[in-house]
């Protein structure tokens, strides 16, 4: 057995149960990065700045700076526990090992929706942009629906190809999308003539905070917006080389990549356009370019937005499928969908079982309401997380697994969580409190149907994987 | 009839392309492996093999 390598070629995925088809090992942190930073970079190019109507342009960057605050906390929780608990379902999978079935069945749920909408989301906004480009074309009446189906298919095939290609095109697009925001800064800070940053006259006297710190309050809603999805490179878990390496340092890498592009963002549209109309922009960043003056900025901010809703819609089809493919193989959901392409090594059957379920909530659903949703999950999936840690650190001390990496402070990112969750909570519930109490309603259902049905059929011996020492105090 | 007429029929052909794509893949993995062995994957196989090697097994 110490010879055995199962990432050799001539046995790669064999391992040493009898099992002769798996998840293939073959990403890397770059990887990791893409897949994280590509589901949330869209939330740059749009989504955040309706912060900006709910309080003004400072509501909007004190609840970017304090959603990054509550991001590096998921962000370090994620590495640490992640790098342990190395296997496909993320958060499912931490939950299933460290709190319960009960709870992996929630978080494993909120994962899928949260993915899955948000990949609805990104489709019917592909379907917007080539609507609104035909329209500056001159041409009206353009159906978006053939464009939302052709982006969810065509990533659904990559997604079905391999996992090596459909990140590897994650990482050259999310690239591009990022780059786009710094050329964008650096060419509009160093213009002094008409179309120069205007923030002193666009952000003083009332334009500072227009509706007081009960705004900032409402603005923290959307300040997740900047950073949600970044928490999905945990879904690479079984599939990167070496997870204790590469998970932390995409992950935590990724969420920096991401407080940089979040501030550029904000200091670029909010010195271009008065807090008015930067609150209802469809998608900011073109706007911010359309009004530099600089044709090569309108393309290339274009280009971006395209590459930024594409790469966040792939990225979700990876997570989404990865969860769901988990679940099955537990046989928490049927065990039909833990099957894995034996040419591919995808987990197939998830992938194609959430197309059409993706394709009708892009084209029935709108936008916002698509949002909301995926930012309830999440939400719900975020404060799973800090009780997920402090029960990690207690059942399994620092000195009884070895982790990939130890974050610090422990316990205080996990508190400083959890009290940031609370305040979103709050700024959700003044929004959008009927979808709130609706979505949990649902949970509440669905556990029911969990507790009293569905987990007679859980393999409940086979469940638990990871070789570690009794839980401390059992 | 304009490009952007075409556009629309050549992104409905593309999203037919694809579908068919992957569902054709699909009936033929599903027809060619044992459900035995397409859904043999379990969780934490490195994680268990490096437990074994570890122990000197």
């Amino acid at each position: 057995m110490a010879d055995f390598d199962i990432t050799s070629k001539e046995r790669d995925g064999m391992g040493p149960h009898g099992t002769n088809v798996g998840l293939l090992r073959v990403l890397g942190p770059a990887h990791v990065w893409a897949l994280g930073v590509g589901i949330v970079l869209v939330g740059e190019y749009m989504g955040w700045n309706f912060g900006v109507a709910k309080g003004g342009a400072y509501a909007a960057l004190i609840a970017c700076w304090f959603a990054g605050i509550l991001y590096t906390c998921v962000a370090m929780i994620d590495s640490e526990v992640t790098s342990t608990v190395a296997a496909a379902g993320g958060q499912y999978t931490q939950a299933k090992h460290i709190i319960g079935p009960l709870m992996a069945f929630n978080v494993g749920l909120y994962l899928v929706f949260a993915y899955t909408m948000l990949e609805a989301g990104n489709a019917w906004t592909v379907g917007y942009l080539v609507q609104t480009v035909a329209g500056m074309a001159g041409h009206s009446g353009l159906s978006d629906k053939p464009f939302i189906v052709l982006s969810i298919l065509f990533l659904a095939w990559l997604n079905y190809r391999g996992v090596l290609a459909t990140l590897t095109f994650n990482l050259v697009i999310t690239a591009v999308a990022f780059i786009s925001i710094v050329i964008l800064f650096a060419m509009t800070v160093g213009n002094h003539g008409e179309f120069s940053l205007q923030h002193a006259d666009l952000m003083s006297g009332q334009a500072a905070l227009p509706y007081g710190w009960l705004g900032v309050l409402a603005a923290m809603h959307f300040g997740l917006w900047y950073y949600l999805g970044i928490e999905g490179t945990t879904q690479a878990a079984e599939e990167v080389r070496s997870p204790a390496r590469a998970l932390p340092f995409g992950t935590l890498a990724g969420i920096m990549t991401l407080i940089i592009a979040a501030t550029l963002t904000w200091w670029v549209c909010v010195g271009l356009m008065p807090w008015e109309y930067l609150g209802i922009s469809g998608v900011p960043l073109f706007d911010a370019a359309r009004m530099s003056g600089s044709q090569f900025l309108v393309v290339l901010l274009g280009i971006g937005t395209l590459f930024a809703t594409l790469a966040s819609a792939n990225g979700c089809i990876n997570d989404a499928s990865r969860a769901w493919f988990a679940m099955g193989r537990d046989r928490y959901l049927p065990g039909w969908f833990g099957a894995v392409h034996p040419t591919y090594r995808t987990p197939y059957r998830s992938i194609i079982f959430l197309v059409p379920i993706a394709c009708l909530f892009a084209t029935q659903l709108p936008l916002d309401q698509l949002v909301t949703f995926s930012i309830l999950s999440g939400l719900l999936e975020y404060t799973f997380m800090p009780l997920n840690m402090i029960l990690f650190r207690r059942k399994w001390p620092l000195d009884t697994i070895k982790r990939g990496y130890e974050h610090p402070f422990h316990p205080l990112p996990a508190l400083v969580l959890l009290a940031l969750c609370a305040v979103t909570f709050f700024a959700v519930f003044l929004g959008y409190g009927t979808q709130l109490v609706a979505m949990i309603v649902f949970y509440i259902v669905v556990s029911l149907w969990f507790h009293f049905w569905r987990y007679r059929f859980v393999n409940r011996g086979a469940q638990f994987t990871m070789p570690w020492p009794r839980p401390k105090g059992y | 009839m304009d490009v952007w007429n075409y556009a629309e029929y050549g992104a409905w052909a593309l999203s037919a392309v694809f579908a068919v794509l992957i569902i054709l893949d699909w009936i033929k993995t599903d027809q060619t492996y044992s459900e035995e062995v397409l859904t043999s994957s379990r969780e934490g196989e490195l994680e268990a093999m490096t437990e074994e090697q570890h122990r000197g097994t």
